[in-house]
Protein backbone atom coordinates (compact mmCIF):
# COMPACT_ATOMS: atom_id res chain seq x y z
CA UNK A 1 0.00 0.00 0.00
CA UNK A 2 1.49 3.40 -0.95
CA UNK A 3 0.91 5.66 1.28
CA UNK A 4 1.33 9.57 1.33
CA UNK A 5 4.33 9.45 3.57
CA UNK A 6 6.60 7.37 0.88
CA UNK A 7 5.57 10.70 -2.00
CA UNK A 8 6.55 12.75 0.93
CA UNK A 9 10.04 10.96 1.01
CA UNK A 10 10.02 10.76 -3.07
CA UNK A 11 9.54 14.65 -3.27
CA UNK A 12 11.89 15.57 -0.19
CA UNK A 13 14.82 13.45 -2.37
CA UNK A 14 14.27 15.62 -5.50
CA UNK A 15 14.10 18.92 -3.88
CA UNK A 16 17.45 18.11 -2.31
CA UNK A 17 18.97 17.02 -5.16
CA UNK A 18 17.47 20.00 -6.82
CA UNK A 19 18.84 22.82 -3.85
CA UNK A 20 22.29 20.64 -4.18
CA UNK A 21 22.34 21.56 -7.47
CA UNK A 22 21.08 25.01 -7.09
CA UNK A 23 23.71 25.55 -4.51
CA UNK A 24 26.98 23.81 -6.14
CA UNK A 25 26.37 24.11 -9.90
CA UNK A 26 28.83 26.96 -11.68
CA UNK A 27 26.41 26.59 -14.87
CA UNK A 28 23.44 28.97 -15.11
CA UNK A 29 21.27 26.28 -17.09
CA UNK A 30 21.82 23.34 -14.61
CA UNK A 31 21.00 26.18 -12.22
CA UNK A 32 18.00 26.25 -14.20
CA UNK A 33 17.58 22.76 -14.05
CA UNK A 34 17.60 22.62 -10.15
CA UNK A 35 14.68 25.03 -10.15
CA UNK A 36 12.89 22.80 -12.40
CA UNK A 37 13.76 19.65 -10.21
CA UNK A 38 12.56 21.59 -6.85
CA UNK A 39 9.17 22.61 -8.68
CA UNK A 40 8.92 18.70 -9.62
CA UNK A 41 8.99 17.87 -6.28
CA UNK A 42 6.08 20.79 -5.24
CA UNK A 43 3.75 19.24 -7.71
CA UNK A 44 4.42 15.62 -6.61
CA UNK A 45 3.40 17.19 -2.84
CA UNK A 46 0.05 18.75 -4.67
CA UNK A 47 -0.82 16.24 -6.10
CA UNK A 48 -0.01 13.23 -3.53
CA UNK A 49 -2.47 16.02 -0.86
CA UNK A 50 -5.09 16.46 -3.85
CA UNK A 51 -5.63 12.58 -3.46
CA UNK A 52 -7.29 12.95 -0.51
CA UNK A 53 -9.66 16.43 -1.95
CA UNK A 54 -12.39 15.18 -4.12
CA UNK A 55 -14.49 18.65 -3.14
CA UNK A 56 -12.22 20.67 -4.39
CA UNK A 57 -9.53 19.24 -6.44
CA UNK A 58 -7.24 22.17 -5.23
CA UNK A 59 -3.97 19.76 -5.30
CA UNK A 60 -4.39 18.81 -9.55
CA UNK A 61 -5.69 22.00 -9.80
CA UNK A 62 -2.73 24.12 -8.32
CA UNK A 63 -0.54 21.50 -9.76
CA UNK A 64 -1.47 22.45 -13.08
CA UNK A 65 -0.87 26.27 -12.01
CA UNK A 66 2.63 25.40 -10.88
CA UNK A 67 3.38 23.70 -14.15
CA UNK A 68 2.38 26.91 -16.18
CA UNK A 69 4.01 29.07 -13.84
CA UNK A 70 7.33 26.77 -14.10
CA UNK A 71 7.30 26.95 -18.10
CA UNK A 72 6.70 30.40 -18.22
CA UNK A 73 9.69 31.44 -15.48
CA UNK A 74 12.03 28.67 -17.71
CA UNK A 75 11.05 30.97 -20.74
CA UNK A 76 11.93 34.38 -19.12
CA UNK A 77 15.14 33.17 -17.46
CA UNK A 78 16.16 31.25 -20.74
CA UNK A 79 15.91 34.37 -22.51
CA UNK A 80 17.75 36.47 -19.66
CA UNK A 81 20.42 33.91 -19.97
CA UNK A 82 21.04 34.19 -24.20
CA UNK A 83 21.09 37.72 -23.20
CA UNK A 84 23.95 37.63 -20.64
CA UNK A 85 25.54 35.11 -22.92
CA UNK A 86 25.41 37.88 -25.60
CA UNK A 87 26.96 40.23 -23.32
CA UNK A 88 29.58 38.60 -21.47
CA UNK A 89 30.44 35.73 -23.06
CA UNK A 90 30.03 33.15 -20.02
CA UNK A 91 27.07 31.78 -18.19
CA UNK A 92 29.07 31.04 -15.12
CA UNK A 93 27.62 33.38 -12.29
CA UNK A 94 30.62 34.00 -10.63
CA UNK A 95 31.80 35.84 -13.29
CA UNK A 96 28.79 37.68 -13.63
CA UNK A 97 29.20 40.62 -11.38
CA UNK A 98 28.64 43.83 -12.92
CA UNK A 99 25.26 45.47 -13.25
CA UNK A 100 26.63 48.25 -15.86
CA UNK A 101 27.72 48.08 -19.41
CA UNK B 1 -1.70 -4.61 -4.75
CA UNK B 2 2.04 -6.20 -4.69
CA UNK B 3 2.40 -4.96 -8.22
CA UNK B 4 1.36 -1.34 -7.49
CA UNK B 5 3.78 -0.91 -5.11
CA UNK B 6 6.63 -2.49 -6.91
CA UNK B 7 6.15 -0.17 -9.88
CA UNK B 8 5.68 2.51 -7.36
CA UNK B 9 9.48 1.55 -5.82
CA UNK B 10 10.78 1.28 -9.30
CA UNK B 11 9.72 4.80 -10.72
CA UNK B 12 10.70 6.78 -7.62
CA UNK B 13 14.31 4.85 -7.68
CA UNK B 14 14.50 5.72 -11.47
CA UNK B 15 13.94 9.45 -10.42
CA UNK B 16 16.26 9.94 -7.42
CA UNK B 17 18.98 7.74 -9.19
CA UNK B 18 18.85 9.71 -12.54
CA UNK B 19 18.46 13.02 -10.25
CA UNK B 20 21.47 11.93 -8.68
CA UNK B 21 23.54 11.39 -11.62
CA UNK B 22 22.33 14.35 -13.34
CA UNK B 23 24.14 16.51 -10.71
CA UNK B 24 26.82 14.63 -10.68
CA UNK B 25 27.53 14.02 -14.94
CA UNK B 26 29.99 16.98 -16.28
CA UNK B 27 28.70 16.95 -19.61
CA UNK B 28 25.94 19.21 -19.65
CA UNK B 29 23.57 17.43 -23.05
CA UNK B 30 24.03 14.48 -21.09
CA UNK B 31 22.84 16.03 -17.96
CA UNK B 32 19.47 17.43 -19.97
CA UNK B 33 18.98 14.12 -21.11
CA UNK B 34 18.79 12.32 -18.04
CA UNK B 35 16.28 15.38 -16.91
CA UNK B 36 14.31 13.93 -19.58
CA UNK B 37 14.31 10.56 -17.86
CA UNK B 38 14.01 12.39 -14.34
CA UNK B 39 10.63 14.14 -15.57
CA UNK B 40 9.00 11.23 -16.91
CA UNK B 41 9.28 8.93 -14.30
CA UNK B 42 7.76 11.87 -12.34
CA UNK B 43 4.93 11.66 -14.65
CA UNK B 44 4.95 8.08 -13.93
CA UNK B 45 5.01 8.82 -10.18
CA UNK B 46 1.50 12.07 -10.34
CA UNK B 47 -0.05 8.72 -11.63
CA UNK B 48 0.05 6.48 -8.60
CA UNK B 49 -1.65 9.65 -6.94
CA UNK B 50 -4.35 9.43 -9.28
CA UNK B 51 -3.79 12.40 -11.43
CA UNK B 52 -3.55 11.26 -15.08
CA UNK B 53 -4.29 14.72 -16.45
CA UNK B 54 -1.64 16.19 -14.68
CA UNK B 55 0.84 13.16 -15.99
CA UNK B 56 -0.26 14.00 -19.07
CA UNK B 57 0.70 17.63 -18.93
CA UNK B 58 3.63 17.66 -17.64
CA UNK B 59 4.97 15.08 -20.41
CA UNK B 60 3.60 17.86 -22.93
CA UNK B 61 4.21 20.90 -21.15
CA UNK B 62 7.98 19.37 -19.58
CA UNK B 63 9.08 16.98 -22.19
CA UNK B 64 7.83 18.39 -24.97
CA UNK B 65 8.38 22.26 -24.39
CA UNK B 66 10.60 23.09 -21.47
CA UNK B 67 13.45 20.55 -22.01
CA UNK B 68 13.63 21.73 -26.13
CA UNK B 69 14.11 25.47 -24.26
CA UNK B 70 16.91 23.91 -22.63
CA UNK B 71 18.62 22.45 -24.83
CA UNK B 72 18.23 25.33 -27.41
CA UNK B 73 20.02 27.41 -24.60
CA UNK B 74 22.59 24.63 -23.73
CA UNK B 75 23.54 24.69 -27.53
CA UNK B 76 23.19 28.68 -28.16
CA UNK B 77 25.95 29.28 -25.49
CA UNK B 78 27.84 26.08 -25.70
CA UNK B 79 31.43 27.77 -27.23
CA UNK B 80 31.92 28.97 -23.55
CA UNK B 81 31.11 25.87 -22.04
CA UNK B 82 33.37 23.54 -23.51
CA UNK B 83 36.54 25.76 -21.89
CA UNK B 84 34.78 25.98 -19.04
CA UNK B 85 34.50 22.29 -18.64
CA UNK B 86 37.66 21.44 -19.26
CA UNK B 87 39.46 24.04 -17.12
CA UNK B 88 37.82 23.91 -14.08
CA UNK B 89 37.68 19.67 -13.94
CA UNK B 90 41.20 19.43 -12.68
CA UNK B 91 41.12 21.61 -9.46
CA UNK B 92 37.10 20.32 -8.26
CA UNK B 93 37.92 16.63 -8.50
CA UNK B 94 39.92 16.28 -5.88
CA UNK B 95 37.48 19.18 -3.68
CA UNK B 96 33.73 18.50 -4.00
CA UNK B 97 31.64 21.13 -3.14
CA UNK B 98 30.95 20.05 0.29
CA UNK B 99 28.99 22.91 1.55
CA UNK B 100 26.39 22.16 -0.60
CA UNK B 101 26.40 18.67 0.23
CA UNK B 102 26.27 19.12 3.89
CA UNK B 103 23.35 21.91 3.40
CA UNK B 104 21.50 19.18 1.11
CA UNK B 105 21.51 16.50 3.14
CA UNK B 106 20.21 18.58 6.69
CA UNK B 107 17.69 19.88 4.62
CA UNK B 108 16.81 16.36 3.26
CA UNK B 109 17.19 14.69 6.99
CA UNK B 110 15.59 17.04 8.52
CA UNK B 111 12.20 17.02 6.28
CA UNK B 112 12.27 13.01 6.30
CA UNK B 113 12.47 13.16 10.05
CA UNK B 114 9.36 15.08 10.16
CA UNK B 115 7.63 13.14 7.86
CA UNK B 116 8.46 10.11 9.61
CA UNK B 117 7.45 11.71 12.83
CA UNK B 118 4.11 13.13 11.17
CA UNK B 119 2.80 9.92 9.77
CA UNK B 120 1.30 8.49 13.47
CA UNK B 121 -0.92 11.39 13.33
CA UNK B 122 -2.60 12.38 10.06
CA UNK B 123 -4.03 16.28 9.61
CA UNK B 124 -7.68 16.15 10.69
CA UNK B 125 -9.29 16.83 6.70
CA UNK B 126 -7.24 13.78 5.74
CA UNK B 127 -8.42 11.76 8.19
CA UNK B 128 -12.05 12.60 7.74
CA UNK B 129 -11.79 12.49 4.15
CA UNK B 130 -10.21 8.71 4.47
CA UNK B 131 -13.19 7.90 7.21
CA UNK B 132 -15.90 9.46 5.05
CA UNK B 133 -14.51 8.05 1.61
CA UNK B 134 -13.96 11.27 0.31
CA UNK B 135 -10.97 10.01 -1.51
CA UNK B 136 -10.12 10.62 -5.34
CA UNK B 137 -10.76 6.91 -6.49
CA UNK B 138 -8.87 5.09 -9.73
CA UNK B 139 -12.68 4.65 -10.99
CA UNK B 140 -13.46 8.70 -10.87
CA UNK B 141 -13.27 10.45 -14.23
CA UNK B 142 -10.95 13.18 -13.63
CA UNK B 143 -10.59 14.56 -16.52
CA UNK B 144 -14.07 15.64 -16.82
CA UNK B 145 -14.46 17.05 -13.46
CA UNK B 146 -11.26 18.78 -13.53
CA UNK B 147 -12.45 20.21 -16.72
CA UNK B 148 -15.97 21.71 -14.68
CA UNK B 149 -13.39 22.91 -11.86
CA UNK B 150 -11.81 25.23 -14.31
CA UNK B 151 -14.91 26.06 -15.92
CA UNK B 152 -16.56 26.98 -12.87
CA UNK B 153 -15.08 27.07 -9.58
CA UNK B 154 -11.84 28.40 -10.73
CA UNK B 155 -12.48 29.99 -13.35
CA UNK B 156 -11.05 33.47 -12.10
CA UNK B 157 -7.32 31.51 -11.34
CA UNK B 158 -7.28 30.25 -14.67
CA UNK B 159 -7.89 33.22 -16.35
CA UNK B 160 -5.15 35.18 -14.39
CA UNK B 161 -2.63 32.20 -14.94
CA UNK B 162 -3.68 32.25 -18.60
CA UNK B 163 -2.91 36.27 -19.00
CA UNK B 164 0.51 35.92 -16.75
CA UNK B 165 1.93 33.11 -19.61
CA UNK B 166 1.13 35.34 -22.27
CA UNK B 167 2.75 38.28 -20.53
CA UNK B 168 5.50 36.15 -19.88
CA UNK B 169 6.16 34.91 -23.43
CA UNK B 170 5.60 37.81 -25.20
CA UNK B 171 8.32 39.66 -22.75
CA UNK B 172 10.85 36.02 -23.33
CA UNK B 173 10.41 37.00 -27.15
CA UNK B 174 10.90 40.77 -26.35
CA UNK B 175 14.14 39.90 -24.06
CA UNK B 176 15.79 37.59 -26.81
CA UNK B 177 15.14 39.50 -29.98
CA UNK B 178 18.33 40.81 -31.69
CA UNK B 179 19.03 44.58 -31.30
CA UNK B 180 19.62 45.96 -34.64
CA UNK B 181 19.18 49.91 -34.09
CA UNK B 182 22.10 50.19 -31.89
Amino acid sequence: MITLTHFLVVSACIFCIGLYAVLAKRNTIMILVGIELMINAAILNFVAFGKYDKVNYGGQVFAIFAIVLAAAAVAVGLAIILNVYRHFNTINPQNIHELKD
Amino acid sequence: MMIESLLFYAFAALAILSALLLVHIRNIARALFLLFIVLFSMAGLYLFALADFIAITQILVYVGGVLILLIFAFMLSNKELLDDLQSSSKRFISLPNWQAIILALAFLSLMIYSYISWAQDMPEWISQAEAKGRMILPTDNNIKILGFKFMTQYVLPFEVISVFLMMALIGAAHLSRKESNK
